[in-house]
């Protein structure tokens, strides 16, 4: 297996939150808690969870947008965050995202040709018609009009916007693109054009893609691998497949069956495999929702792997 | 009435006092200080004097155009000053927050707590009465609505999607303030500045009212109010015309300032091309 594009080591974010009284304890939300994930080239990725899990969390800091408490996230080896990291504008370069909010993520006093031309021009990537040229082109990939570049936002669709959500983050020819929830917010018909779209795209572009989603009927067809995280921590991880067909963590098996599926409603096909094989001596960690005290820290076990690309967490 | 009608009423009113300002030179009749007549002091309204005479035998109209040349150039610059310090502080603060953010948030705070003309009619009274003090003083003391309001959208705008895109697109912190943030605030701090302009109007009126103001004989609508005083019964067009003029100027902003907000409105806008 080649290096891995992106990793993330040991990831915490944590948030000092307002204390309950005045002589109260401290605090601290553990949004993100101890994650490791890595992100091969032209692979994608899916985080999958439920919201408050800590997914989008990782996300931004991914992008930078996010300051980690500790821990690191390399690209090819290198860090993004702490001293010697790049800058926002040599970021740019490398990882675009793509908003949950289609109907937040443009701005509304801005043409659609000024925002993806402003970054053309801050990058000194593309000037003049040539800069025009490239705008349309990138318009036409998404599936829009080149004219289209001439107006507002409040103009389009929901799909029609996040068609130029991804026209944006495409416009610097980022290595990863991070995907925040990119349908969720659409009519479940566009969402199947979105998801094509990014499909394509990903394909033609050689992109490496880090989709974030709580649904996941949305992300099934289009993840290569997927990591399940459940309050701040990754509980399952692995390839996609092994990981729908094989679900080990009780939280990944709760997910999956709460996704709907006529198939195995008709003919009970769906099957949770009873009997996996647990290491002895070992168990599955608690569920931490029931006794959620933020000031309280959980200890987690390491991923063990129950598959050749599929590990899980345990309690010690 | 519709908003139409509402922007037009306000456009004229606004108009017409502009006019009425850089015109003075012009349409007045007699001069504002000179032509003072004391045989035909407190005159009522003639083919004469449209507007009578006062106390000094002044024509009331000359000095109502001359007047509107202090209040407009006091209202339009010192809520200039406003609209850039509370825009620059309140965004700013909203944007960074912090340390930052509670400084402002902080003087914002004190600066609401002191009434704003007692503030001012002490800056008059270190730096003493005229045009400059009066801009300095009304400039100084007014920007903390502007603050608030910016620092409020900003907060509301800084983690909406396009905020964080221009940053992930590598835009820098002062770029993305420009042009993300500002343009989408635009529209609440003009209105707060077309109603800051009302109020400079009125606070000018006041200060020289007060008499910390322009000093007479330089007529202003507020030194004039204060001469007219005393004249209430007698001659009650010396007070009732500087006070419609007021009226009428802090109305017409008001107005334009409703009218220019629906019209910023983005959804109102289409393609130019």
């Amino acid at each position: 297996m080649t290096a891995p594009l992106l990793e993330i080591r040991d990831l915490k974010v944590h948030f000092n939150l307002p204390r309950q009284s005045l002589l109260g304890p401290r605090r601290v939300l553990r949004a993100v808690d101890g994650v490791n994930l890595t992100l091969h080239e032209g692979e994608c990725l899916s985080i999958v969870g439920e919201s408050g899990c800590g997914k989008s969390t990782t996300a931004l800091t991914v992008m930078g947008l996010q300051e980690p408490t500790s821990g690191e996230v390399l690209y090819k080896g290198k860090p993004l965050n702490g001293p010697g990291a790049p800058s926002r504008k040599q970021r740019a370069r490398i990882a675009q995202m793509v908003f949950q909010d289609p109907y937040a993520s443009l701005n509304p006093r801005q043409t659609i040709g000024s925002t993806l031309l402003s970054q053309l021009k801050l990058h000194g990537l593309a000037s003049g018609s040539e800069a025009q040229d490239r705008v349309a082109a990138m318009l036409k990939r998404v599936g829009l009009q080149p004219d289209h570049a001439r107006r507002f936002p409040h103009e389009f669709s929901g799909g029609q916007r996040q068609r130029i959500g991804i026209a944006r983050a495409l416009m610097l020819d980022p290595q990863i693109l991070v995907l925040d929830e990119p349908v969720s917010a659409l009519d479940v018909s566009i969402q199947a054009q979105i998801i094509n779209l990014l499909m394509d795209l990903q394909e033609t572009l050689r992109l490496s893609y880090i989709m974030i989603s709580h649904d996941l009927s949305v992300v099934e067809h289009v993840s290569d691998r997927v990591a399940v995280m459940y309050f701040g921590h990754v509980v399952e991880e692995g390839d996609w497949h092994s990981v729908f067909t094989r679900p080990t963590h009780p939280y990944t098996r709760r997910l999956i069956g709460s996704v709907p599926d006529a198939e195995a409603i008709l003919t009970g096909a769906r099957g949770v495999p009873d009997g996996v094989a647990i290491p002895s001596g070992r168990s599955f960690s608690p569920d931490i929702s029931i006794r959620r005290d933020p000031g309280q820290s959980s200890e987690p076990s390491a991923l063990v792997p129950v598959g050749s690309d599929h590990r899980v967490r345990l309690a010690i | 009435m519709s908003l139409r009608f509402n922007f037009a009423l306000g456009l004229a009113l606004v108009v017409l006092v502009v006019l009425g300002a850089v015109l003075a030179g012009l349409i007045a009749p007699y001069d504002p200080i000179m032509d003072a007549d004391l045989m035909n002091s407190e005159m009522p309204p003639s083919w004469e004097h449209w507007m009578g005479t006062d106390g000094q035998g002044r024509d009331v109209l000359s000095r109502v155009l001359y007047g509107a040349r202090v209040s407009l150039t006091v209202g339009l610059i010192s809520q200039l000053i406003n609209s850039v310090i509370g825009t620059a502080l309140g965004v700013s603060a909203g944007y960074f927050g912090g340390w930052w953010d509670d400084l402002v948030n902080g003087l914002t705070n004190v600066m609401l707590a002191i009434p704003s003309l007692v503030f001012a009619l002490a800056i008059m009274a270190v730096l003493g009465p005229g045009l400059p003090s009066l801009l300095l003083a009304l400039g100084l003391t007014n920007w903390s609505w502007t603050c608030r309001i910016a620092r409020s959208s900003t907060l509301s705008l800084k983690n909406q999607g396009f905020v964080q895109a221009a940053k992930t697109a590598g835009f820098g912190n002062f770029n993305i303030m420009r042009t993300q943030i500002l343009p989408n605030i635009l529209g609440p701090v003009l209105v707060i500045a077309t109603l800051g302009i009302g109020g400079a109007v009125l606070s000018e009126a006041a200060l020289s009212f007060l008499g910390v103001g322009i000093r007479p004989p330089q007529p202003s609508w507020g030194n004039m109010l204060s001469d007219a005083r005393e004249l209430i019964r007698t001659a009650p067009w010396a007070a009732i015309f500087p006070g419609l003029a007021i009226f009428a100027t802090v109305l017409g902003f008001n107005l334009l300032g409703d009218g220019l907000r629906d019209m910023l409105d983005p959804h109102m806008r289409t393609r130019t091309a």
